[in-house]
C-alpha cells in the first residue's frame, strides 16, 4: 500500500528558523529518508512554499474562479495532488481548469514547490 | 527541536496577531505589551507541560487580557491575584474565543499595529526601532545591535518613539477602504525600510544588520497573508527576497562588497530567488502594476542571468522606463543609464544622466556611473575627476573603497582595449 505523509506546522514558525535550526532539521530528516531510501520505500518527496506563493482555482463555477492564497474552507477534505512542471503559474493554473473540466466541483490549490525529489522506489 | 526553541518560535510566530489584538482592547501600547510578556510567561510555565494550545495566539491573547486587566486592578488597589485556575480550562474557552477572532478583525489589529509604528510623526531610525521591538519582538539589544548603538541610547530611541506614539491619536475605529489602503501603503513603505537598513549595510556592519532583511521578509509575508490580493504586497515580498538572496555573494572575505558582475551566482539562494519569482507571477496576473513589482521584475532579470552577460538589458531598460513614469526620480533615471549604456552605449546613457547632474550633483554613485561612461567614452581626464569627486562624497570608506576598485578596473579595461 501506497501512503502519503501530509505534512502541517505553523509556516510562520518555520519559515523564520534561522539557519542553524533549518539546517540541523534538514540533517535529523536527512537521516530518516537515506534509511527509507535504502529500504526502497521512499517516494516523492516535496517542500512546498509558504501559503503566500499560492493561488486557488475555485472549480465549482464555469469559469473557475482564480483567488490569490490558498485554500482556506474547512468543508472540502484533502483527496489528493499532482505535481506538474510548468514554465509559469499561468500554464499551471490551465492546466488545473483542464483538470477542472473534467472534474468539476471543489477546488485546487496551486501551490509552487520549494524542493523536490523524486524519491527512489518504482512504483 | 527542544521545548523551549518550539515555544520561543510559537511566541514569535503569534506575537503580532496577538499585541495587536490586546492593543484594541486596551487602546495602550504598554499595557498591551505588557500584558503579552505576562502571557508569554505562563505560556513557558504550562506548554511544556500541556502542550502547545490548538491555537497560540487566541490562548495568548485570552490569557494577556486576563492578566492586563489584574494588572491595572493591582495598580489601582492592591487586590490579591485571582487563582491561578482563572485560566484553567483554556481548551473550552479557546473554542469561542477563536470564533471572535475572526479574520477581518485580526487582519486590522496587525495592520494597526504595523501602523502605529510608521507615525508620520516618527523618525525612519525610530519607525524601525519601534516596528522591530513591538511587532518582531526583538529585545532592545538586538535592536541596539543592529542599529550599531548601545542598549541604553536604544532603550531611549524607543521610549521617546512610544511616547510620541502614545501622544498621536491611535485609530482604532476599523478603518474604511480608502484608510485602509493608506494605511497599507504606508507599512510597506516601513518594512522596505527596515530591509534596506539591512541590506545597505556594508563592510564590518553587515553581518551584525543582515538579520534586519531577514525580518523586514518576515513582516512582508505576514502583511502578504492578511492582505492575499494585493498586487504590490507580492512585489514588495518579492523584491525583497530576490534581492536578500544575492547576500551571500555580496561580500567578499574582508567585508568589501563584490558588484553584481562579479559575483559568484552559484553562492545565491535559490530557494529565495524561486520564491520571489513565483511571487511576481502571481502579482502580473492582477495587471495593475506599481513600483515594488516593477522594481521586483528588475531584480529577477539579474537572478535569472545565470551569467552577467545573460542578463537581459533590454528588458531591464524597458522596466526602469516603466519606473520612471511610476515614481519619476533622478536615482531611477541613473539606474536606468546603466541598463541604457548596455544596451544602446556610452553616448545615448551619458546623454540621459548629465541633465540630472544639478539635483544628483551630491550623490556619490552618479559621479561613479558619469565617470564610468566618460572613461568608455576615452575621456579620462573627466573620467578622472568625476571619480575623484565620487570618492569624496562617499559616505563610508567601503563606498570610496568601491568606487575605487571601479576606477581600478575600468583603467586597466580602457588600457587593455587601447
Amino acid at each position: 500500500m501506497l501512503y502519503a505523509i501530509l505534512c502541517y506546522n505553523d509556516e510562520s514558525a518555520v519559515w523564520s528558523w534561522s539557519k542553524d535550526e533549518e539546517d540541523a532539521c534538514m540533517a535529523r530528516l536527512a537521516v530518516v529518508q537515506e534509511r527509507l531510501v535504502e529500504q526502497g520505500k521512499l517516494g516523492p518527496v516535496a517542500r512546498l512554499m509558504p501559503t503566500t506563493a499560492a493561488t486557488t482555482l475555485r472549480k465549482d463555477r464555469e469559469p473557475p474562479l482564480v483567488i490569490d492564497g490558498p485554500f482556506a474552507e474547512t468543508k472540502e477534505q484533502l483527496l489528493g495532488f499532482y505535481v506538474v512542471d510548468c514554465a509559469a503559474l499561468d500554464e499551471a493554473l490551465e492546466i488545473a481548469s483542464d483538470l477542472g473540466r473534467a472534474n468539476p466541483g471543489g477546488a485546487y490549490e496551486i501551490r509552487p514547490l520549494a524542493t523536490f525529489r523524486p524519491g527512489s522506489f518504482a512504483a | 527541536m527542544n521545548d523551549v526553541a518550539w515555544i520561543d518560535a510559537a511566541l514569535t510566530s503569534a506575537r503580532p496577531q496577538a499585541v495587536g489584538a490586546l492593543l484594541r482592547y486596551f487602546r495602550d501600547l504598554d499595557t498591551a505589551e505588557e500584558a503579552f510578556q505576562n502571557a508569554c510567561l505562563r505560556a513557558l510555565k504550562t506548554w511544556p507541560a500541556n502542550g502547545p494550545p490548538r491555537d497560540p495566539a487566541a490562548w495568548l491573547i485570552m490569557v494577556g487580557r486576563n492578566t492586563g486587566i489584574d494588572a491595572a486592578r493591582r495598580a489601582r488597589k492592591q487586590t490579591p491575584l485571582p487563582p491561578e485556575d482563572l485560566i484553567s480550562d483554556l481548551d473550552d474557552a479557546e473554542e469561542t474565543m477563536v470564533d471572535r477572532l475572526d479574520g477581518a478583525h485580526y487582519r486590522d489589529d496587525i495592520l494597526r499595529l504595523l501602523f502605529i509604528c510608521c507615525h508620520p510623526d516618527l523618525p525612519p531610525a525610530q519607525q524601525i526601532a519601534v516596528a522591530l521591538r513591538i511587532v518582531s519582538g526583538l529585545t532592545v539589544k538586538q535592536v541596539a545591535r543592529a542599529f550599531l548603538i548601545g542598549e541604553s541610547a536604544m532603550e531611549q530611541r524607543i521610549t521617546r518613539a512610544k511616547a510620541r506614539i502614545a501622544g498621536a491619536d491611535v485609530p482604532f475605529e476599523t478603518p474604511g477602504p480608502v484608510e485602509r489602503a493608506e494605511r497599507l501603503g504606508g507599512v510597506a513603505r516601513m518594512i522596505y525600510v527596515v530591509f534596506n537598513e539591512g541590506y545597505s549595510a556594508i563592510g564590518v556592519e553587515a553581518p551584525a544588520r543582515a538579520p534586519l532583511c531577514d525580518e523586514a521578509i518576515r513582516l512582508g509575508r505576514l502583511l502578504l497573508r492578511l492582505f492575499q490580493a494585493e498586487p504590490e504586497i507580492m512585489g514588495l515580498t518579492a523584491l525583497m527576497l530576490l534581492q536578500h538572496a544575492r547576500t551571500p555573494a555580496r561580500f567578499d572575505a574582508a567585508g568589501q562588497i563584490v558588484l553584481l558582475d562579479d559575483q559568484d551566482r552559484g553562492l545565491w539562494n535559490g530557494e529565495m530567488i524561486a520564491e520571489g519569482l513565483a511571487l511576481i507571477d502571481k502579482a502580473m496576473r492582477h495587471a495593475r502594476p506599481g513600483p515594488y513589482q516593477v522594481q521586483a521584475a528588475i531584480a529577477a532579470l539579474h537572478d535569472r542571468a545565470a551569467r552577467p552577460e545573460d542578463t537581459d538589458w533590454t528588458q531591464i531598460d524597458l522596466l526602469y522606463a516603466n519606473l520612471e513614469v511610476l515614481q519619476p526620480s533622478p536615482i531611477i533615471t541613473l539606474n536606468r543609464a546603466v541598463a541604457v549604456d548596455k544596451v544602446r552605449g556610452p553616448v545615448d546613457a551619458l546623454a540621459m544622466i548629465e541633465p540630472l547632474g544639478e539635483r544628483l550633483s551630491g550623490y556619490f554613485y552618479f559621479h561613479g556611473v558619469r565617470g564610468a561612461l566618460l572613461l568608455r567614452l576615452g575621456r579620462a581626464e573627466e573620467a578622472r575627476v568625476a571619480f575623484d569627486r565620487a570618492i569624496a562624497l562617499a559616505n563610508t570608506p567601503a563606498e570610496a573603497a568601491h568606487i575605487r576598485m571601479q576606477l581600478d578596473r575600468l583603467m586597466q579595461d580602457a588600457t587593455a582595449a587601447s
